[in-house]
């Protein structure tokens, strides 16, 4: 039931908002209409995020008007988005795991009564769970859900709060394909209702295969509002970026080398002491790119830290070049050649409050020639070698005695790139590398990975990107529950869905 | 040991337990929202000296009680206004608050050291006291301990079967979802931390006006550092608080006995048992995070929050 375009269900104009100085949004115009799928794409750092937050009721805009269904809208905070029927399903949910669903569900309502009424919830959860398709159990607790499950509790949140409007940011980063395909078909039935949905998005494909118009941002600013049935794909990634894209390319793997790092039978837990990764074994050869797929929490962290020699093995062997290494302290691992460029860069991977030099020397202040009798620093050697470093891989930063966290993202994966890379690893664990980076810092990236392919190394890429995984892997390996479900020796013979059964936990099929 | 022996000990440890008991419970109340208060040893100081000097002024304890409430709550807005607001780390500001109140206490009541004061008197409860050794126990006491076991109840009602108790559990675990679904954290925020300082506040009165019904400098003894322990104890649960508060009151009333009867067990050691107690219970809620299962402190407790900062 698509309305006359006259009257849509939002409409913000001119809308503005300054972070630090610069802005997020600049004087951007966005219309939503009843019924319609909305795709809000553009890189990360193109202000999606910002600009839904500012219709949340979130963030409050520096200038610009929003009205709802032809009301003028002020929001001073979320509740007044509420108000006007505006929900958000934010990337990081907002739920509260030592509650029930229900509980969430009835978070800050106001027209319910003082006491607690445990059972009227229960049964309106389960109509509208019916209703939409969506099922949840209304009295477990949320710690103990799916990913997939959090998002209907956060999407029945919504829905229940009398939400016209409903913004999803980034939902299918957490699901399966196959996952992706129910919540495609809910969000279907919502339009039908006359619900009009934007999703924040940087998948292209998704986009074109679910949205009913396309607006897309580039560094703040809005560039074009288009029918997705009208528009080609290589257009809208054209106008995302600025630019024609260039494609890595990947030069024809030689014959496969030796296996330079060999798992046998690797068992180890969580953070939260429960078992994870369970009874992995796999070879990573010389002069290739292993890619890792499965959706996120399925043990791939686990895995990463296990083999830099951060995680403790409850059983296994770790093999490198020939030697048994496990149970040996990560030093240990470092010294004998593995590299590993963690997720979290602000956390594991760097120090933000030190400067660019000395977090150049966390891998070697204990060793010639950055240390003289292991205590003394040679500060001269290691600014030397970070100015190298610096311009070797295009880091741009104030000055080498700057604090790291004033880089953008995409420097300070350089930097870890630079002091990762730059001792000639012979085994390098890449977990996420372009997460969060624009194009132009995630190719500089996958450049460097292919570099070190071509050396020699033997990379492990964890990734949640098809996309990437098939560009980049001579071998793509997918892991669902802890387990390793298969190994695509030749991806290009293997399908996505194939890759998605495979990622809900289905395991391969006897040779691909 | 016989009945007659036992029952007077039980009866004592539940009045010398009342005044930690509504320390407790407010510091339950306020750290359920998020914000600790580590000064609650000044703030039943401040609390205790202005039922005192209420009491004194009109002759009336209940006067005295509601002015040690106020009195809790405003020195308390200080740290509410430190932490919610200008968002400051709560551990420095409750540590500032502790010394400020005895300071404050100590200045205050300078010339008021010893002197007496009609206070509440004891009352027993018609027919529930009559019981045997159950009234004894817990009927024969002053309205100030019959209104404790009342707030007891209520709170545990209200923190679990309430909607507004369910926003407070929230608030504390995760502001920014409870932001998202338009619950006002720092409006909450400070009623509870001031409600909790009320409630110190009563703390300090119940000593002043009830239990001793004179001024004596630093009288809490440091009470209010065990009720900072017994809360962590509680695992934030207000029924876990009451029994916790009743076991160091029956230590207390017991130490005084042996004492007097010149046993060679040395009175620390019993002192030391809440805060052994306490490392127990922060030893069982890290075995239980390892086996899964959440417990303790709520998630946010100690950070301040901002809408639009970051993470």
């Amino acid at each position: 039931m698509q309305t006359e375009p006259s009257a849509p269900l939002v409409s913000m104009r001119g809308v503005d908002k300054i972070f630090f100085g610069g802005y997020a949004n600049k004087g951007i115009d966005f219309d939503l209409r009843r019924g319609e799928i909305h795709a809000l794409i553009g890189e990360n750092g193109a202000g999606k995020t910002t600009l839904m937050n500012i219709l949340a009721g979130i963030y409050s805009p520096d200038s610009g008007r929003i009205t709802v269904d032809g009301r003028e809208a002020r929001f001073r905070s979320p509740r007044d988005a509420i108000e006007f029927g505006i929900g958000m399903v934010h990337q990081h949910f907002m739920l509260i795991p030592v509650l029930a669903v229900w509980e969430n569900m009835l978070l800050g309502l106001r027209d319910v009564g003082f006491v607690l009424d445990l059972r009227s919830m229960v049964s309106k959860i389960r109509d509208m769970s019916e209703r939409y398709a969506m099922p949840v159990d209304p009295e477990a607790y949320v710690w103990a859900l799916s990913i997939g499950e959090q998002q209907r509790v956060e999407i029945l949140k919504m829905l229940y709060r009398g939400t016209n409007v409903l913004i999803l940011d980034e939902p299918t980063s957490v699901l399966t394909p196959q996952e992706t395909r129910e919540l495609f078909a809910a969000l279907r039935k919502m339009t039908d209702a006359g619900h009009g949905i934007v999703i924040i998005s940087h998948k292209i494909d998704e986009v074109m295969s679910i949205a009913d118009r396309v607006t897309v941002l580039r560094k703040g600013e809005r560039v074009c509002s288009v029918e997705a049935r009208l528009t080609a794909r290589e257009a809208l990634a054209e106008m995302m970026v600025g630019r024609a894209l260039k494609r890595v390319k990947k030069s024809g793997g030689g014959p496969p080398g030796r296996a330079v790092l060999s798992c046998r039978g690797l068992c180890a837990r969580n953070d939260r002491g429960m078992a994870s990764l369970s009874g992995v074994s796999f070879d990573l050869r010389e002069g290739e790119i292993l890619g890792v797929a499965g959706v996120a929490g399925n043990a791939q962290g686990e895995l990463c830290e296990v083999l830099a020699g951060l995680r403790a093995l409850d059983s296994g062997e770790i093999i490198l070049n020939g030697q048994d290494i496990s149970g040996r302290s990560a030093r240990e691992f470092i010294k004998r050649g593995v590299s590993y460029i963690p997720v979290d860069r602000r956390e594991t991977g760097l120090a933000p409050n030190m400067n660019l030099s000395e977090n150049i020397a966390l891998k070697r202040y204990w060793r010639k020639p950055a240390a003289v009798w292991k205590i003394f620093m040679d500060w001269k050697f290691i600014s030397g070698l970070t100015a190298q470093l610096v311009d070797a891989f295009r880091i741009q930063a104030p000055s080498p005695g700057s604090p790291a966290r004033n880089l953008s993202g995409g420097n300070l994966q350089k930097l870890m790139l630079a002091r990762e890379l730059s001792d000639a690893p012979l085994v390098i664990l890449a977990m996420h590398p372009v997460w969060g980076l624009d194009v132009g810092a995630a190719e500089f990236v996958h450049e460097r990975l292919l570099e070190e392919r071509a050396r020699g190394a033997g990379i492990m890429l964890v990734s949640e990107d098809l996309d990437e995984l098939f560009e980049m892997s001579d071998r793509i390996m997918v892991m669902s529950g802890g387990k390793i479900m298969g190994i695509a020796e030749r991806p290009q013979d293997v399908s996505r869905e194939e890759i998605g059964m495979m990622m809900a936990g289905v395991p391969m099929r006897a040779a691909v | 040991m016989s009945v007659d022996i036992i029952t007077p000990i039980l009866a004592a440890a539940i009045r010398s337990g009342t005044p930690v008991l509504y320390a407790v419970m407010g510091e339950i109340l306020s750290e359920r929202s998020g914000v600790m208060n580590l000064g609650l040893e000044g703030v039943m100081l401040i609390g205790a000296f202005a039922g005192f000097s209420a009491t004194q002024a009109t002759g009336d304890p209940a006067v005295g009680i509601a002015a040690s409430f106020l009195a809790g709550a405003l020195v308390t807005s200080i740290h509410a206004f430190l932490c919610v607001t200008m968002g400051a780390n709560q551990v420095v500001s409750g540590l500032a608050l502790a010394m400020f109140g005895e300071g404050m206490s100590a200045m205050l009541g300078r010339n008021h050291i010893g002197q007496t004061i009609a206070g509440i008197k004891p009352f027993r409860v018609p027919l529930l006291g009559d019981i045997p050794i159950i009234g004894q126990i817990f009927f024969s006491h002053d309205v100030m301990v019959y209104a404790s076991y009342i707030l007891v109840a209520a709170l545990c009602f209200f923190i679990f079967r309430t909607r507004p108790g369910l926003n407070l559990r929230a608030v504390g675990e995760n502001p920014r979802a409870s932001d998202a679904m338009g619950l006002s954290v720092a409006r909450m925020r400070y009623a509870y931390t001031l409600a909790g300082g009320g409630l110190a506040g009563v703390a300090g009165g119940y000593l002043s006006v009830v239990y001793s019904q004179m001024w004596v400098e630093g009288m809490t003894a440091g009470r209010g550092w065990i009720a900072v322990a017994l809360v962590i104890f509680s695992i934030w649960h207000p029924l876990r608080g009451a029994l916790g508060c009743y076991m160091f009151g029956g230590v207390d009333a017991l130490q005084m006995r042996m004492q007097a009867a010149g046993t060679s067990v040395p009175a620390p050691i019993l002192l030391m048992m809440p805060y052994a107690m306490t490392l127990a219970v922060l030893v069982f809620i890290s075995i239980r995070k390892r086996q899964g299962i959440l417990l303790g402190a709520p998630a946010s407790l100690g950070r301040p929050f901002r809408r639009e900062e970051r993470e």
